[in-house]
């Protein structure tokens, strides 16, 4: 959780994008440094998604660059993009696992056919990124086998396999029963407690308030305030993201 | 072009004839096939162990056997060694319902599986004999649900019948090749067929579409 | 007890029929196989071709579905030699099985494919997988799957409408059958028997269909 200030890993600027008629992104900048863990709070509609969603470009922003390690990359170049992508893991709220794969298989598929890496070689990496999220006992079964938690453990595995520098996490829990939120938890909060580099939209308050190094809220497409929890979630701040976070207390169970 | 033109005009009251040859076959067989559909499917999904067997077993053979084969078979063979005296359009029209009565057969065997278990509990429950609840109240619905199945065997019942030209029955087929043979226009000619059995599919696809929306029962679940 | 009359049927049948099967073999073999083949093709440019393909793709589709076999069998072989293309009736048969049998195919590859949630191409997208490599080890995989039994049982169909390549002087197990017949006047024997063939052909098509189907299953992968 350590903040460097020389130069970002990652900086994003001015990034707009309209889709369906509707801008959803107006003119976004941000500036990612190694190890830190950037958290995204705002109602739904707000633009989340779709910020984490062009910092990988898998949504084309009309406007805006984005930078890693200081280098442009050019999204219309496939091989650029493929190698950008690689840098930068993403965990969806869906899941989004291979469904005609085994656990161990879904880690170790990009290993071989993204990276080029050997059979044998990519299977004992993969073994080794499903202990670190404690599923290697399920290494064989299939994604209909497993439960809510235990498939975003394994696309976090499948994430981390690629040694990415930034992790993209888009609302890695709402899609999971409650009782199965912590297991998830728990291991994004020992990727940052490692150094990881994230940006995390997410719900949940007491995570992010102990291990968020900046909050930004965001509300129709544009970052309304940013600042260290501390800053943003202390009592009687008056902020907008206090605000906010008060509303979705009952659901999240977060005190102020 | 003007020949070719003049030609597919000349034959086309000729042709048309067989399509009205052609209708009546395929709409028999399809009532045919109902016929033999209805209680097949009933037999396998509700009949004992020799019911299912022979219900069973009349499926894979209709179903295994090219229609080719079990028009040659019936019409030459089989119909004349019971003595049926049949021409060739009837015996068309039985062979190819039979045959749809196979097929049909599992259409509404899946309608009747994909209602739920309750119903048939509830009409027990009041008393009914299975043979009444199922003919008032399994088969009404199984039956309007298999209605977007039964237009698809309609296409392929209207292709199959293609083939009784084979037997010499006079449809579509038959009187083509007639004028074809005579003409050597075959390329335009049976260009036209296609377009004509086209033509047939789609109308009548329209009008089971419509049956559909009038059998329709406002605001049914499934 | 088999009489004299009949044995001496099937000493002529049988080995007509065995002649026959050999040829409808060689017409069954490359059909399926070009014909799923083609299929694919077809299917791939109904659900994925754009604005241009994806129509005339749906177009071939609609047409070789929507018209009898028979027909497009004699526009192959009679219909042709009006603008001076002739085909030998082998040619004529495989051709037409091929093109038909696409069109029926490719509606079950365009299924297939199109069933594949989104979510599993942009997962794919997100570890850095290209176009090529998401459509070869992600999808097509799947829609390989979902697929299957659709396509399967279309050859399966093949088999059986193999039988008319008899319309085309094409002289396989239906065509050998009806000499036969045709000079012994004894139909219902020699059909009964020919029919037992084609249900023993599709019988075991069938079964190893299910078997292939067996064992690519995946649990929870069903649809």
């Amino acid at each position: 959780m350590k903040t460097n200030d020389k130069t970002p890993l990652m900086r994003v600027q001015g990034l707009s994008v309209r889709l369906g008629g509707r801008e959803i992104l107006k003119s976004v900048s941000l500036d990612l440094y190694e190890g830190e863990m950037k958290v995204l709070i705002g109602p739904s509609g707000g633009g989340k998604s779709t910020l984490l969603q062009c910092m990988n470009y898998l949504i084309l922003p009309d406007r805006g660059e984005i930078e890693l390690e200081g280098r442009h990359v050019d999204p219309h170049n496939a091989r650029e993009l493929c190698g950008f992508r690689q840098q930068v893991g993403m965990i969806f709220q869906d899941f989004n696992l291979f469904d005609h794969l085994t656990a161990v298989d879904n880690v170790s598929i990009a290993l071989r056919k993204v990276r080029g890496m050997g059979k044998a070689e990519a299977r004992e990496r993969a073994m080794a990124e499903l202990s670190r999220v404690g599923l290697s006992d399920k290494a064989r079964l299939y994604p209909a086998e497993l439960s809510g938690g235990q498939k975003q453990r394994v696309s976090i595995a499948r994430a981390l396999a690629m040694d990415p520098k930034v992790m993209l996490l888009d609302e890695p829990t709402s899609a999971l029963d409650p009782e199965l939120v912590s297991e998830v938890l728990t291991v994004i909060r020992s990727l940052a407690q490692n150094g990881m580099t994230m940006v995390m939209a997410t719900h949940q308050m007491g995570f992010t308030r102990a291990l968020a190094d900046e909050v930004l809220f965001m509300q129709e497409g544009r970052i309304i305030e940013q600042g260290s929890p501390k800053e943003l979630l202390a009592e009687g701040s008056g902020t907008r993201t206090l605000d906010f976070c008060s509303q979705i207390l009952e659901v999240e169970g977060c005190t102020p | 072009m003007n020949e070719t033109l003049t030609v597919l005009l000349d034959a086309l009251p000729f042709v048309l004839q067989g399509a009205a040859v052609t209708v009546t076959a395929v709409v028999g067989a399809m009532f045919l096939g109902l016929f033999i559909g209805v209680p097949l499917a009933v037999g396998q999904v509700y009949g004992g162990r020799a019911v299912r067997f022979v219900c069973d077993t009349y499926v894979w053979f209709f179903r295994g056997v090219p229609i080719l084969v079990l028009l040659f078979l019936f019409y030459f063979g089989l119909f004349n060694f019971i003595g049926l005296n049949l021409n060739a359009v009837a015996a068309a029209t039985i062979v190819l319902g039979m045959t749809s009565g196979a097929y049909q057969s599992q259409i509404f065997r899946g309608s009747i599986l994909s209602l739920p278990k309750g119903q048939l509990k509830a009409a027990r429950a009041l008393g009914m004999s299975d043979a009444l609840a199922i003919r008032a109240i399994i088969l009404p619905q199984a039956l309007r649900l298999s209605i977007p199945g039964w237009s698809n065997e309609y296409s392929i019942i209207l292709k199959d019948s293609a083939l009784a030209f084979v037997l010499g029955a006079s449809e579509i087929m038959a009187r083509t090749h007639f004028v074809a043979s005579r003409t050597y226009q075959h390329l335009p000619l049976y260009i036209s067929a296609a377009v004509l059995y086209f033509l047939l599919t789609w109308a009548g696809v329209a009008a089971l579409r419509v049956l559909e929306k009038r059998v329709r029962i406002k605001g049914y679940v499934h | 007890m088999i009489s004299e009359e009949l044995a001496f049927l099937l000493q002529k049948l049988i080995p007509a029929l065995n002649e026959g099967v050999l040829m409808s073999i060689k017409l069954i073999v490359p059909s399926a196989v070009l014909g799923l083949a083609l299929g694919v093709v077809v299917g791939s440019l109904r659900a994925y071709g754009g604005r241009f393909f994806s129509p005339l793709a749906n177009g071939y589709a609609a047409l070789f579905r929507g018209t009898p076999l028979v027909i497009q069998l004699f526009i192959l072989y009679f219909g042709l030699p009006n603008v001076g293309i002739y085909f030998k009736p082998y040619t004529a048969a495989v051709l037409g099985f091929i093109m038909c049998s696409a069109a029926y195919h490719s509606e079950y590859i365009r299924g297939g494919l199109l069933s594949i949630r989104r979510g599993q191409v942009l997962a794919a997208q997100a570890l850095g997988f290209s176009t090529f490599r998401t459509l070869v080890w992600i999808i097509i995989p799947q829609a390989f799957r979902r697929a299957l039994p659709g396509c399967g049982n279309e050859i399966v169909y093949l088999i059986k409408y193999s039988s008319l390549a008899y319309v085309v002087t094409c002289f396989e197990l239906t065509g050998q059958a009806k000499i036969v017949a045709s000079e012994t006047f004894r139909f219902s024997e020699v059909f009964m028997v020919v029919g037992v063939y084609y249900l023993a052909l599709v019988t075991v098509a069938s079964w190893g269909l299910r078997r292939l189907e067996k064992r690519l299953e995946i649990p929870g992968f069903g649809h």
